[in-house]
């Protein structure tokens, strides 16, 4: 009834192929960009933006690099901490070597070493598969961390090792580092999200995403359809660490400023992974609700408590935090294995169909 | 399509409007209910974690102190203060979190944030200067920072982890008789690996090219509970003294395995944040002998201990001692408080008894001159060392004393040792200015 595509013909194979068929849906989508670009950078406050929207976001770039690796091609890995921490590295070394580089172009070139980064852990795929290919790409998490904490060289040489963001400008506007206005670097967060949520969606439409469907859901029939292995499994790693670098460059540039290879250690691999099956493996819209999930409801669940001004101590807030949070994601994936994608959709069938219950 | 679920709309309804719900809360800015005239000091703690064991004690302490003003005293010269606690479980993102949430709060903003972790000092020092609120990294942080011409909203004062490298060899020094008897001595350093435990490693590798003694040094990766392998390594190299830059449980396992494979425990020297009672009381009397830095002396003493069990505990010591009262940790986080607390004397003494505000707080630490005569007046004679802050000085230049465990409590053994500041100073200089061409800050001028 709310959700009816009774009469929306298409006459073109354009409008056919296009990304939301559905009239309702592009409306949806073209609401919900409208409310991120007009209405939450006005009415946010800054703490808002600054300890939700731009980790959750940073966080769905994140979530997205590995869902085309895990979700779509099949691969799993627990790597991301490591590809992560190679775009945060590429970033402060690109960005203390040629300071005049616009610092966009330093976000999207920082990807490229950790996409060549991902290619080379990446090979290991080609012999072995599941379980196994999570353990190899254990090794470059750790294998990684490592090599920055060892080679002065990518701190400049910084006495703890830690490295931290020189400020920049873009057309005149401070967007990252000391006086950076979150409304500014929300904005830019955001439009980069669009851009490879645009990305992404386009792929796993094209030839490249439906052979690595073909290699996630068997490789043997794939192989035998005349899809070659390795540049499938290839590609997959490439884009997925392409996107995981720009996104520890975000996470280090625009959100923290600051990293030592702590924040980057093999926890972050499984939080990120842990997004993606929350959110929905092999979807779009999954990486993002995950993301949001994961980083967002911490936040909103450590201080409720005080803001809803029960007095408890903060250590009990903590912990219950803990405890509710975990019941959340059980609670979830019980109720739909699939992910919050798939409840997405369900609840879409639902207003289909309603008031009518199948 | 068939559907095998059995999940209502209802239902799903009702889930949504609980997480909107949720997500409301969340979002509405809401005003902490406090008086409006408080002198507003958010204390960023950590009381879960792998931290936890050293976290709490200093929390209690901190919290403790400004309880006790405000039983007493009513607040500092007449104006309340206002100290809500937030939980950072030693992780920087949280912390962050925890900054955000309250550089805003109370009547002015936060006068001042003491981070409590390295890692936190790092993020905040790069947004603070932007907000106006400056950061105390006591004995913590980045030591560069004591450089005021460059970090002028960074305070590191009594003394840094650099500071204390140097304090532990001239100890080595005095106890192998004399700097020419460390050369070709082996000395190790087993760290935490991460930019808090990396921070001595370049002045070490300094003192050693300087004094001729060989520097090994031996990685533990976040939390430390696996070292087998790094005390093989230990066994294997026999340095002859041993320092360590640990927290939390990495300090409990190390002080037990250095016991158990046998290393001479009167050679084996933590940093400030290895030598409280959590790190020891695993091992027990095996541990007794093991030494560790401090920049503040222990015991419970002190007029101000004592006032504390008076106006917060009511005289009642075993209700006090559950709270970690006069622990080594308790007693730092009372003295980190004290130094802020004196610091916003002064910067009354200038701006009148007002509610302060970062930027009249940031004058106060930056003119903060606390004499042996003012220490005593608190009531902690003996307790910490007069120290005196100026534009280009933020760390003040605070001696290290260093402590014993007798196998169940710490005493106090050595006189206060001077740093080599010839040594320190011009590294943190070094250090401060490569920062600030990289960052394209000004050096501020200080005559």
């Amino acid at each position: 009834m709310f959700y009816r595509e009774a009469g929306q013909f298409k006459t073109s194979y354009a409008a056919d192929q296009a990304i939301f068929p559905i009239l309702q849906d592009r409306l949806f989508v073209i609401a919900v960009l409208a409310v991120a670009y007009l209405v939450i950078p006005f009415i946010s406050t800054p703490y808002f933006l600054v300890t939700i929207m731009i980790p959750s976001l940073i966080f769905c770039i994140a979530a997205l690099g590995l869902n085309v690796l895990t979700g779509y091609a099949g691969q799993l890995s627990l790597g991301t901490g490591g590809f992560m921490a190679v775009g945060a590295y590429a970033t402060f070394k690109m960005t203390t070597m040629f300071p005049e580089l616009n610092i966009v172009i330093v976000f999207l070139l920082s990807g490229v070493f950790a996409a060549a980064v991902g290619v080379l852990f990446g090979l290991p795929s080609l012999r072995i598969k599941g379980f196994y290919l999570a353990v190899a790409t254990l090794a470059a998490q750790f294998f990684l961390i490592w090599l920055f904490n060892r080679v002065g060289w990518f701190s400049n040489y910084d006495p703890s090792g830690t490295i931290s963001m020189p400020p920049r400008d873009v057309f005149g506007i401070r967007v990252v580092g000391s006086g950076a206005a979150p409304e500014v670097r929300y904005l830019m967060v955001l439009t980069l999200v669009v851009v490879f949520c645009l990305l992404v969606k386009n792929l796993v439409r094209s030839r490249m995403g439906r052979t690595w469907m073909a290699v996630r859901d068997m490789d043997i029939a794939a192989e035998i359809i005349g899809i070659r292995l390795m540049w499938a499994k290839l590609s997959a790693f490439a884009i997925s660490s392409y996107l995981c670098g720009v996104a520890g460059g975000l996470y280090f540039a625009v959100y923290l400023r600051t990293v030592e290879t702590i924040a980057f250690d093999v926890v972050l691999s499984f939080v990120v992974l842990f997004m993606i099956i929350v959110g929905g493996l092999g979807s779009v819209l999954g990486s993002i609700l995950g993301a949001f999930f994961i980083t967002a409801i911490p936040v909103i669940l450590t201080r409720a408590p005080h803001d809803l001004g029960i007095p408890i101590s903060v250590d009990m807030a903590q912990h219950l935090e803990v405890i509710i949070f975990g019941s959340l994601i059980i609670f979830f994936l019980i109720v739909e294995p699939h992910g919050l994608a798939r409840l997405w959709q369900i609840a879409k069938e639902k207003l289909r169909r309603w008031p009518f219950p199948y | 399509m068939t559907l095998s679920f059995s999940f209502g709309l209802g239902r799903l309804a009702l889930a949504a409007a609980g997480a909107v719900a949720i997500v409301v809360t969340g979002v509405v800015p809401q005003k902490a209910a406090a008086e409006e005239d408080a002198i507003f000091l958010p204390l960023t703690v950590y009381r879960t974690g792998a931290y936890a064991p050293n976290g709490i004690p200093f929390a209690n302490g901190s919290r403790d102190f400004l309880q006790m003003l405000m039983a007493r005293d009513g607040g500092i010269n007449g104006v309340p203060l206002e100290f809500p606690e937030c939980e950072t479980r030693y992780d920087t993102a949280m912390g962050v979190e925890c900054y955000e949430r309250y550089k805003d709060g109370g009547a002015k903003g936060a006068a001042v944030f003491a981070p409590l972790s390295t890692g936190i000092t790092y993020a905040i020092m790069e947004l603070a200067p932007d907000d106006g609120i400056p950061i105390h990294s006591m004995g913590y942080g980045r030591a560069a920072a004591s450089y005021g011409k460059v970090f002028d909203w960074t305070f590191t004062f009594p003394t840094t982890y650099w500071a204390q490298a140097t304090a532990f060899i001239r100890y080595i020094a005095q106890e192998e008789g004399g700097k020419e008897a460390l050369e070709g001595k082996k000395i190790g350093l087993i760290y935490h690996n991460s930019a808090y435990g990396r921070e001595p490693i370049p002045t070490l590798e300094r003192l050693s090219e300087d004094l001729g003694f060989e520097f090994v040094s031996y990685a533990v990766d976040h939390p430390g509970q696996e070292q087998s392998a790094t005390w093989l390594s230990i066994r294997r190299d026999r340095p002859d003294w041993l320092m360590m830059w640990g927290w939390g449980v990495m300090n409990q396992v190390a002080i037990s395995e250095a016991a158990r494979t046998g290393f001479p425990m009167d050679r084996f020297l933590g940093v400030w944040w290895s030598g409280s009672e959590p790190d020891v009381r695993p091992a027990g009397p095996d541990a007794a002998g093991y030494k560790a830095g401090n920049f503040h002396s222990i015991g419970t003493e002190f007029g101000v201990l004592q006032d504390i069990l008076e106006y917060v505990y009511d005289g009642d010591e075993d209700a006090a001692r559950e709270n970690n009262w006069g622990e080594v940790l308790y007693n730092r986080g009372l003295v980190n408080y004290i130094y802020l607390t004196e610091a916003i004397r002064t910067a009354m003494e200038e701006y009148g008894n007002v509610t302060l505000g970062g930027e009249e707080m940031r004058w106060g630490m930056e003119n903060l001159n606390i004499t042996a005569e003012r220490i005593a007046e608190i009531g902690a004679e003996g307790l910490f060392e007069p120290i005196q802050i100026t534009c280009e000085d933020h760390e003040g230049r605070g001696p290290v004393i260093i402590q014993q465990w007798d196998g169940e409590n710490w005493e106090r053994m050595t006189d206060w040792i001077d740093p080599m500041h010839d040594v320190v100073w011009p590294m943190y200089e070094e250090s401060a200015l490569a920062y600030a061409e990289e960052h394209g800050l000004e050096v501020r001028d200080c005559d």
